[in-house]
């Protein structure tokens, strides 16, 4: 049987850092998922995960997100982002608790705008916990995703044991 | 060993396996710190909405009480309207 879900690479953090980008990313699987298990410096409870593709800032991303925190539901809407994002945790969550996040980007390879879905978590076991669900589009190139950057956007830092997984999907 | 003052970023080839650590651009640095910004924006936005969002629904729910209905009828109706 073909292995169809693939580790490409991982990083789990041995000390703090601002951002962790898979670079070279090999152009033989048909999807990418990103997995992401991450705490931040940031002193509050959620902080914002961004994602940035082939090292473009450019507002070249839109996206769609839903978001609650078990009091109230939002929506927004973004057409020119600079990054898409997801919630992870900040330092003031319970202590050891770290964000989550799975992120599906289908025909990276493809000649055409990327599209990708998420949902993440900001955790804390305590009184606020945000999670979220955002439909993006990468329209900056119709380039293959040959690299992707994920940062902080609250704190300065990916705390140590943050970890980050990238996996290659295959269609047979 | 890399200044502390300085933002690290940790770079993995998917190729090589190979992991660099390097302090991050002023390039960088001003890139991330727009982004962020950005980020920040629209939560705030969103945030923002969902509190004036909360506050029309205890307005509108202090409007049923003031007609006579008590909590625990306005609870019911909304579970219905859920339901």
């Amino acid at each position: 049987m073909a292995a169809t879900y693939n580790l490409i690479s991982s990083q789990v953090l041995g000390s703090s850092a601002a951002s962790v980008t898979f670079s070279s990313i090999p152009q033989t699987y048909t999807d990418l998922v990103l997995r992401i298990s991450a705490r931040s410096d940031f002193s509050g409870v959620v902080e914002n995960m961004m994602f940035s593709f082939n090292s473009d800032y450019s507002g070249s991303y839109s996206d769609t997100a839903l978001r609650g925190n078990g009091a109230a539901a939002s929506s927004v809407r973004d057409t020119s982002a600079l990054s898409i994002y997801w919630s992870a945790a900040g330092n003031i969550s319970t202590s050891n608790t770290f964000g989550s996040a799975e992120i599906y980007i289908p025909s990276y390879t493809a000649s055409q705008y990327k599209p990708l879905s998420g949902i993440g978590a900001g955790e804390t076991n305590a009184t606020t916990a945000y999670m979220g669900a955002t439909a993006g589009l990468y329209r900056g190139s119709t380039s293959a995703i040959s690299s992707i950057l994920i940062s902080v956007g609250n704190g300065s830092n990916w705390l140590t044991n943050s970890s980050f997984y990238l996996y290659g999907i295959k269609n047979s | 060993m890399t200044d502390e003052t300085t933002p690290t970023a940790v770079e993995v080839n998917c190729e090589t396996q190979e992991v660099t650590t390097r302090p991050l651009t002023a390039d960088e640095i001003a890139a991330q710190a727009a982004a962020a910004q950005a980020a920040a924006d629209q939560k705030a936005a969103a945030d923002a909405a969902a509190a004036a969002q909360a506050a029309k629904l205890a307005a509108t729910n202090q409007k049923l009480i003031g007609l006579g209905l008590t909590q625990d009828d306005i609870d019911t109706l909304l579970a219905a309207a859920k339901a």
